[in-house]
């Protein structure tokens, strides 16, 4: 799902700003549909929708599809952010050297807004991860679903069950973070960060 | 000497303001033009639009025997061999001073790593930040900025370099560095249209002063001749003014 959401949020964000009036409306659409129908309600779309146009479709794909489109659309705003936070001149420097627009996107737009995304991408990788929770509405069998069955066969491990879905989250979100935390180390570079984000010079 | 650029009537306009209405001139290998006038009176977009960062409205810019401005034209192509110094430097913050010198001939034309580290730390040397090849653009003052700029200009092996008033966003002390570069460049003959309101620079190394206001070219000369002998009133009470404002610094 976050990579689902992480290559299509790159992509909308991309056309956004650089994609002209045709593909910027296009990927705004997108961006505004996914964004604003529940994520629940996108999960039944994408469960019960497509078997009525004779295509089958597993619980795990609904949910992939559902929840790494709606993601990706949330992704593309944090990248589209990054994207309009570097200074013009990145593009136009790159473009003075004889790149074209396509290889200044990927050798030099990229990297920094990539760089400039991980504080936010961080808190929607936590969301994703919770946001699976949710693919149990449509009988994929993931961790809720399985305590759901111990509370059925033995109501009273039912909390137990519950507090060792929470732990297992807990896990889940905080080793998630520190990776992430350790990746935004791993790539700093002196002077490019979101404004606020220390006292260093901020993204220009 | 042949010509190595052509510039013929552009012209350009931003809403309704034409901020080009004109502009002619040409340039032979190893000249240096400098471009002075008042803000706002189209030089940085004059620039732009022989490099076709920005697309001129009308006129043609040829470099050598080729059109720049022909729509068929490969720009990326014609840009590799035209340098561009900007105000602001715009180094690729994320980038080393090595990796910003480096990364043009290695996308843009395809040179090898290691062949293409060796050039770019020729260059470093070149402008003197041999020692700064592992520091980002944000570790550098803005003196080194723009001489590492200079330095990603020069890696291309470019035919011309226009610099955009590379010493303007500069501390007074900063830009001595800055023009000493671009003077022992211009010594090695290398082709250069500086837009600048050096004065000294323009004195010590330009072969032409071109002055334009409003959208044209007002006069144009050699330094001796705009400085002791302008055709034009309007180029003597300039040239008066921007020494007075800017000094003679080189």
């Amino acid at each position: 799902m976050i990579t689902v959401g992480f290559v299509i949020g790159t992509l909308v964000a991309l056309l956004q700003v650089y994609g002209g009036r045709t593909l910027g409306t296009l990927a705004r659409i997108y961006e505004w549909i996914f964004r604003s129908i529940p994520a629940l309600v996108l999960l039944f779309l994408f469960y019960y929708g497509p078997p009525r146009f004779g295509v089958d479709i597993s619980g795990f794909m609904a949910a992939t599809l559902a929840l790494g489109f709606r993601s990706s659309a949330y992704q593309s705003q944090i990248f589209r952010g990054a994207i309009q936070c570097l200074a013009s001149g990145q593009m136009m420097a790159a473009r003075s050297v004889g790149m074209s627009r396509i290889r200044a996107i990927f050798s030099i737009i990229l990297p920094q807004a990539f760089r400039l995304s991980v504080p936010g991408w961080t808190n929607e990788f936590s969301s994703v991860i919770k946001d699976t929770t949710l693919a149990y509405a449509v009988g994929f069998n993931e961790i809720l679903r399985t305590a759901r069955i111990v509370m059925d066969s033995a109501y009273e491990l039912a909390m137990l069950a519950f507090i060792a879905v929470a732990v297992v989250f807990l896990v889940l979100t905080s080793a998630g973070n520190a990776a992430m935390g350790g990746l935004e180390r791993r790539f700093r570079i002196p002077g490019l960060q979101m404004p606020g984000a220390g006292s260093e010079d901020q993204c220009r | 000497m042949s010509t190595l650029l052509r510039v013929e009537d552009i012209h350009k306009r931003y809403g309704q303001e034409e901020v080009l209405k004109g502009v002619s001139f040409e340039m032979v290998k190893g000249e240096t033009k400098v471009v002075i006038g008042p803000s706002g009176t189209g030089k940085s977009t004059l620039l732009r639009c022989i490099n076709r960062l920005t697309p001129a409205d009308r006129g043609r810019v040829w470099l050598e025997d080729e059109e720049i401005t022909h729509t068929r034209t490969n720009i990326n192509k014609i840009r590799a061999q035209i340098g561009f110094v900007f105000q602001s430097f715009n180094l690729f913050s994320h980038l080393t001073a090595l990796g910003n010198v480096r990364i043009a001939p290695t996308k843009v034309k395809g040179m090898k790593k290691a062949e293409a580290n060796r050039l770019a730390m020729e260059e470093l040397e070149r402008v003197g930040l041999a020692d700064k090849a592992k520091a980002y653009p944000a570790e550098l003052s803005g003196g080194q900025q723009q001489r590492v700029s200079i330095a990603r200009a020069l890696a291309m092996f470019p035919k011309l370099i226009l610099f955009d008033e590379p010493t303007s966003a500069l501390d007074p002390e900063l830009i001595g560095e800055v023009l000493e570069v671009m003077i022992s460049l211009a010594k090695d003959g290398m082709t250069m249209l500086v837009v600048t309101h050096e004065m000294g620079f323009a004195r010590a190394v330009a072969d032409e002063i071109i002055f334009m206001e409003h959208g044209v070219i007002v006069e144009q000369g050699s330094p001796s001749q705009m400085f002791t002998r302008p055709k034009h009133a309007r180029t003597g009470e300039f040239l008066h003014k921007i020494t007075e404002l800017y000094g003679e610094t080189e």
